[in-house]
């Protein structure tokens, strides 16, 4: 079965929930250099849900995440052929303004990476520069991005300590709180809780589902519990290809192919 | 013998060669200090930082050497530190691997290892002979030419240290580059980018060769750019090899001098290298 036919066939109950799709991933291989890291990935992501990315090391998930904001671009050896439709709009289209897209999608990384400066201004990095607001907005903003992130109780009376004095889990918050707070259309997670204690986990998790309302997200995993708990779509991939696409619940549950459910149940990865 | 006896026999040999070595190398440097201490000391006085150099047999200071040294490091500092910082940044952040990259790395490490004479012969062809006369500017321009290359590669050192992720970032925000290195980069790598410089002026303020053929010396106090001008290094040599009592006294103090002020910022650039990058 091709990767079109997979995802012609979970799209049914999808869309019968009137999901829209955000973005669309059509025919996408990857390579580093000579190598190919992604071979032929079809994929829609729906609006205001969260799609997991699950797969063993190296098979590719990452890859893909970082094809969605072209971030791969900083590395010219890297490079990308097939489409993105981000609203029907292809972004891999090199004529496209690479900054105004980024602005429209935000990432987390696997590990915190506040900037060295203030908190508030790791928030209010990202505002600046493409608003033009007088300070009292851009304390709004700030704070609204804390909150969002579930992280103003605890910094409200220090955003002007470094961010680089938090916890790790703080950090991540403080992470998402930036990337929020330029009003994104869109958040990739990229193994967001990978470095974190089970603690800071449950409360990021929670924080991504709360997220979801308003934001299409896109997260790697390497926690099927998490991916389990958190997604409504899961993709499955192996050595660069998907290989199912599907509600988490049917991937998780009564899954298409034997690669998948050996997966799942721990036989290999 | 047994293999284990063997090896720890092996293993203090060594550990004594090394301790051996290290302690070698300290001696000549106490022996150095020693000396600089015993001989200069006596002739630290008051006067040394209120008088211009007197003629022979005077009484005098090293005021005019002190303030031209200042007047030509801080002047070569201030041309030589944008180069080799924005330099540093095209190599570590804009063509890390590309050829030209490739080209100015390579100059720029014969150019760290140049000896200064060298440089000071350039500058004297380029500039000193143009104008027909040495001048202050000609030596803070030689110093200058050994600025560049110290500060580029600890530029570009420091900016390789900021890890990609802080990169990624701030790109994925959908800052452009010139943003990120400016507000995140740099930050980041801040202690390093001032040890390097730091480091520049330790280096040149010893620096005695490009001087002589650029900005000679001045027996009286000079304010003027366009005009030979005294330096503490300069003075040092002229004053050393003299035969009067007072003039070689008066250079002890000077290298003195130097070898506090070089102390001093090698000291306060190991104590704001100390934090890592992006900590």
């Amino acid at each position: 079965m091709t990767n079109a036919a997979i995802v012609q066939q979970t799209q049914g109950p999808a869309s019968a929930k009137g999901l829209k799709e955000k973005i669309v991933i059509r025919d996408l291989s990857f390579f580093y250099g000579e190598a190919q890291a992604l071979k032929h990935i079809t994929l829609p992501l729906y609006e205001r849900t969260v799609t997991a990315f699950i797969g063993p090391s190296g098979c590719g998930k990452s890859t893909l995440l970082r094809v969605l904001n072209r971030i791969y671009e900083l590395y010219p050896t890297q490079r990308a052929e097939g489409e993105v439709l981000l609203d029907g709009r292809n972004i891999l289209d090199p004529s496209l303004d690479l900054n105004l897209l980024r602005a429209r999608i935000g990432m987390v990384f696997q590990k915190p990476t506040p900037f060295p400066m203030s908190i508030y201004d790791n928030i209010a990095f990202g505002i600046r520069l493409y608003e033009r607001l007088p300070k009292a907005e851009i304390d709004d903003r700030v704070e609204a991005a804390l909150r969002r992130a579930a992280l103003w109780d605890e910094v409200k009376d220090k955003v002007n300590s470094s961010g680089l004095s938090l916890s790790g889990g703080q950090q991540q918050r403080l992470c998402i709180a930036r990337s929020v707070a330029v009003k994104p259309e869109i958040i990739l997670l990229d193994e967001p809780c990978s470095a974190l204690d089970p603690i800071s986990t449950a409360r990021i998790e929670e924080l991504i589902e709360e997220l979801a309302a308003d934001y299409t997200i896109a997260m790697v995993t390497h926690n099927m519990q998490q991916a389990a708990r958190v997604s409504l779509h899961t993709a499955f991939m192996y050595l660069g290809e998907l290989v199912e696409f599907g509600q988490t619940e049917k991937i998780f549950t009564k899954p298409d192919k034997k690669k998948t459910e050996e997966y799942i149940t721990g036989r290999f990865g | 013998m047994t293999l284990y006896a063997r090896r720890r026999l092996r293993n203090s040999l060594s550990l004594g060669l090394s301790v051996g070595a290290a302690l070698f190398g300290l001696l000549w440097l106490a022996m150095i200090l020693v000396s600089l201490v015993v001989e200069g000391v006596g002739g630290l006085t008051l006067k040394v930082f209120a008088e211009a150099t007197p003629p022979p047999g005077a009484q005098g200071g090293l005021l005019n050497a002190i303030i031209g040294s200042l007047i030509m490091t801080s002047l070569a500092v201030v041309i030589g530190t944008p180069i080799g910082i924005f330099a540093g940044t095209y190599l570590a952040e804009y063509g890390r691997d590309d050829r030209l990259s490739t080209v100015v790395r390579f100059v720029n490490d014969v150019l760290l290892s140049a000896p200064s004479i060298v440089v000071g012969l350039f500058v004297y062809e380029a500039v000193v002979v143009r104008a027909g006369h040495f001048s202050a500017l000609a030596g803070a321009l030689a110093l200058a030419i050994i600025v560049v290359p110290v500060v580029l590669r600890t530029t570009e050192d420091m900016l390789r240290l900021v890890p990609n992720a802080l990169r990624e970032a701030g790109a994925s925000l959908g800052a452009p580059r010139y943003v990120v290195i400016r507000q995140v980069i740099y930050p980041a790598a801040k202690a390093g980018l001032m040890t390097g410089v730091l480091l520049a002026i330790a280096r040149i303020s010893g620096e005695t060769a490009p001087l002589l053929f650029t900005a000679l010396n001045n027996q009286f106090m000079s304010y003027n750019l366009n005009a030979p001008m005294a330096s503490l290094p300069a003075t040092i040599f002229q004053f050393a090899l003299s035969p009067y009592q007072d003039w070689q006294r008066l250079a002890w103090a000077g290298a003195l001098l130097i070898t506090l002020a070089v102390l001093a910022l090698s000291i306060v650039a190991r104590l704001i290298g100390g934090g890592k990058p992006g900590k």
